[in-house]
Order: C-alpha cells, then sequence, then structure tokens
C-alpha cells in the first residue's frame, strides 16, 4: 500500500500539507486526517510541492486558516479547494 | 528488552554529581581579545578545545550578567572536564574561574595584561597539559535517563517539521519526563501565535502568567521596537517560506510539537539560567536563531541537544553534541551527512511516531555513550553568545 499525498492534522482544518514529490496540476490526491484516521480526495489544482499547503476547501479572501485546529493567519486572494496555499494568497495576523 | 527506565549509557559522573557525555578540556576566553591566546593553547595541547567568541568588553548591566551566565554556564557543564579561562585582564577572568570552581572542577585563570600573550600562553599551556592528561583517565560509568539533562530546539522548519519531526522530539519527552529527565525548550518569538496554547501546558496558572509575560516581554522590548514593515522575510525565513511555511502562526504550533502531548513544563528561565526546580520540562527565553539558542541551553547544562529540521539547518555546539533528525524525505536524501536519524517514514506512513521516537531514544543513547554526531563528525562547533544590546 503506498502512504497518503498529503496529511491533515485536525478535522476542522481548512488545509492540508502534501507530503510526497511532483505533484502536478489536475494530480488526483489521497488525504489522511491524522486526527481520525479519515481519507479524503483532492484534485491538484496546481503543482504543488513536497510540504506545501493544499487548500480543502474554497476560500473567497479574508478568512481564517486553519491547521492543527488552530487559527494560523488569513486568506488574501481567493482559492478554490486544491489550490496551493501560501505566501501568494495567505498571510499572518500578527506582523 | 530493556525499560527505558532501567536503560544505562556510560557518562562522566563530575565532581558535584551532575552526568556528562563528553570530556572536554575548554580553553574559554573571557573576552574577544584573548581568543587568539586560547587558540594557540588549544593548538599547543591535545585534547583541548579553544571556545572563541566575539564579546566581553564594556558590556554592563543585564547583558554583562548574561555574558558572565553563558561563560560561567559553559564552564560549568558535565560535558566539560576542567576548564582554562583566559582574559585581558585578572578581575574578570577571575569572575569567571571563580563560578566555575563552584562545581567541584579543575579551573584555572590567566590574565594577559602584565604577562604579555607569549607568556599567558605559556603558563596555561602548562596548566591545560596537566587537565587535558588527568582528563584523558577518567572513567565513564553507568548512568541512567534521569541523569540526562536534554535540550531541543528545531531550525531551517518546514511544513514536515510540524508534521513528524517535531512530533518525534515530542514523543521521546513524553517517554523520558516520567523518568526524571530534566529537559529545555526555548525559543521565544517562534511560538509567537501559539502562545495562549504554550501557556496552557504551563504546570499551573503561576508558571503559565511567568510565560506569556517573558513572551510578552520579547515582543514589546526586542520586536516591537525594531521591527520595520514586518518580519515576515524573517519569521518565517526564507528557508521556512521554500519548505511551504507561510506564516510566524503556522511555524509556532508546528514548534510546540517538540513539548510531546502530555508533558507540562514546570518552570521558565532566564537566558543560560540552570534549571533549579528539579527534574522536569522547562522554558527558556532564547532566540530563535539555532547557534545562539543551543549555547545558551548548554550553558545552563544541558548536555545533549534534539535538533528537527526541515530543510537542512547544519548547526553544531562544540560542547553539548546535537542530534538532527529530518522528516523531509528530500532533506534525508540530498544531506544525508548533516542527518542522524530520517524519519520521513512518518509521512510515508511506514513507521509510527510511537517508532520514530523510540528509534530518536536510541540514537539518544548511543549519542550519550559516545557516538560522534553528524555535527561533531563534521566539525560544526557554532558558539554564539547572545547580546542583549550595544556595549557602553
Amino acid at each position: 500500500m503506498s502512504g497518503p499525498d498529503f496529511l491533515v492534522h485536525d478535522a476542522a482544518d481548512s488545509v492540508g500539507v502534501v507530503v510526497v514529490e511532483g505533484v502536478s496540476e489536475g494530480a488526483t490526491l489521497t488525504g489522511l486526517v491524522m486526527e481520525t484516521g479519515a481519507e479524503i480526495k483532492m484534485t491538484a489544482l496546481a503543482a504543488i510541492p513536497l510540504g506545501h499547503k493544499i487548500a480543502l476547501q474554497d476560500f473567497d479572501g479574508g478568512e481564517t486558516v486553519l491547521k492543527y485546529g488552530h487559527d494560523i493567519g488569513k486568506i488574501i486572494a481567493a482559492a478554490k479547494a486544491g489550490d496551493h496555499i501560501h505566501v501568494h494568497n495567505m498571510k499572518t495576523k500578527r506582523w | 528488552m530493556t525499560a527505558l527506565a532501567d536503560r544505562e549509557f556510560s557518562g562522566y559522573r563530575r565532581e558535584n554529581g551532575r552526568v556528562g557525555i563528553r570530556n572536554h578540556v575548554v580553553i574559554l576566553p573571557l573576552d574577544d581579545l584573548s581568543n587568539a591566546a586560547c587558540e594557540k593553547v588549544a593548538n599547543n595541547i591535545d585534547g583541548c578545545l579553544a571556545l572563541p567568541h566575539h564579546y566581553g568588553r564594556l558590556q554592563f548591566g543585564a547583558d554583562l550578567d548574561l555574558h558572565f551566565r553563558t561563560l560561567i554556564g559553559t564552564g560549568k557543564n558535565p560535558n566539560v572536564a576542567a576548564c582554562i579561562v583566559i582574559g585581558i585582564e585578572p578581575g574578570w577572568t577571575k569572575r569567571v574561574v571563580d563560578g566555575i570552581a563552584a562545581t567541584g572542577k579543575p579551573v584555572a585563570g590567566f590574565a594577559i595584561e602584565g604577562n604579555g600573550e607569549i607568556k599567558a600562553v605559556a603558563d596555561a599551556s602548562r596548566k591545560a597539559q596537566e587537565y587535558s592528561q588527568w582528563a584523558s583517565e577518567l572513567q565513564r560509568q553507568p548512568c541512567k535517563v534521569s541523569d540526562l539533562w536534554v535540550s531541543t530546539k528545531c531550525g531551517e522548519s518546514d511544513t514536515t517539521s510540524g508534521l513528524a519531526s517535531c512530533p518525534t522530539v515530542g514523543n521521546l519527552i513524553d517517554k523520558v519526563d516520567p523518568l526524571g529527565a530534566t529537559t529545555c525548550f526555548g525559543e521565544t518569538s517562534e511560538l509567537t501565535g501559539a502562545e495562549q496554547v504554550c501557556a496552557a501546558r504551563a504546570v499551573n496558572e503561576d508558571i503559565g502568567k511567568k510565560f506569556l509575560k517573558t513572551w510578552q516581554a520579547y515582543m514589546d522590548e526586542v520586536i516591537e521596537p525594531h521591527k520595520t514593515s514586518d518580519l515576515s522575510e524573517s519569521q518565517p525565513t526564507k528557508g521556512n517560506i521554500a519548505g511551504g511555511l507561510t506564516t510566524i502562526e503556522e511555524k509556532a504550533f508546528g514548534n510546540l510539537q517538540k513539548i510531546g502531548k502530555k508533558t507540562s513544563f514546570i518552570d521558565v528561565l532566564e537566558p543560560a539560567e540552570e534549571p533549579s526546580a528539579g527534574a522536569g520540562l522547562y522554558f527558556m527565553d532564547t532566540s530563535s536563531a539555532a547557534a545562539e539558542c543551543v549555547t545558551l541551553q548548554a550553558a545552563a547544562g544541558f548536555v545533549v541537544h534534539l535538533f528537527p529540521t526541515g530543510q537542512g539547518n547544519i548547526i553544531g555546539n562544540p560542547i553539548e553534541p546535537v542530534i538532527k533528525l529530518t522528516a523531509n524525505p528530500k532533506t534525508a536524501r540530498e544531506m544525508p551527512e548533516h542527518i542522524d536519524l530520517d524519519c520521513s517514514g512518518i509521512l510515508a506512513g511506514t513507521m509510527t511516531l510511537d517508532q520514530a521516537g523510540d528509534a530518536l531514544i536510541d540514537i539518544m543513547i548511543r549519542t550519550c555513550n559516545g557516538r560522534l554526531t553528524a555535527a561533531e563528525s563534521l566539525k560544526h562547533r557554532e558558539f554564539v553568545m547572545t547580546k542583549l544590546y550595544r556595549s557602553a
């Protein structure tokens, strides 16, 4: 059995983390929610490098991003479920 | 298999009862001016280690106190068998010597003023030879996990750090804490965003408040007066961002995984302050820069360090062996000479967190027995004093 393509810390999280190399646009990905063991499927809407985040839901902009079940920042540009989430569409609330 | 509580390693039991895992004779400069003399002594006598650094002149107040605490603590560390201090003048040199002497270990000071460097080096070399030959006959003895002081700090983190390598350290902390190990985490600024969650991990409300006061002071006194627009290129670092970390909050929650799921911290330490509340987990107020943080933890008496990295921070410390682990398969593949434990199997689903924690315990015990870490074998000896503000 092959391992998951992305991991999600907490069931409430709105992003997951790609844990394999070479994810390209259009790839079908299998994710594992570490808290519950649940499996979820996503289609990557962009190439997403190892360690980078994938949106698990659509964002309009302004939403709080949840990871580890906690607030890790806000969305600053709209993104769809499956999009790459990083500094181009997300920012800290701290500084 | 031997239960962890009964598992033994061979360490050096020092005069004050503390246990070291290395047996250095350190040649310690009081100040920047004395680096050259210390390096000459270490070059003359085998088995000696000079620790050059940049400071020690015209410091004052809390910054001077920290300078002395760091130097004295470095000499006191149980990984140091004996110490020679060389300073430009005798007064402050003696202050460091007296501080180290409290442990009962051999220590002597030499001043350059009134002698010249060549005579100071000759005198110090004779003493260094005596110490080095004496230390070479010290024998390792059976010691327990409860004798260990273990520090941790992560660096060049990425999202794999929060997913697996930091939780692996956390798994170890949760296993050694009930056995009476003394452990330490720090990185004040890198808990930003997770500070309330961290405070809730204190053993009681008072210690939680003490932590929050320390965190707030760092924000008010260090970050706020000096930041320009924001810290988005320093926290997270360029390396963090390349590894997929987007914000300080995200980095902070990953960082905090290092203290496990169950262990509470029992006190908050000043930089380089030796724990005094007994065995348990301590938070230390430190910079999040790797070498500064590990130098402070070593000066507080910690003898072995656990360092999760994502993108591949390569730090070592001259007196406290730094064990490096990564869960990033690319880093493990591209930088194997820096990695002591590859726990990327957690991400691939081929290794459980519990197995990774046990593997880290195993490599820690082997390191305590004398195995050179990757950083030691590459001669990484980053010794970086923390400076609180400009000198007078």
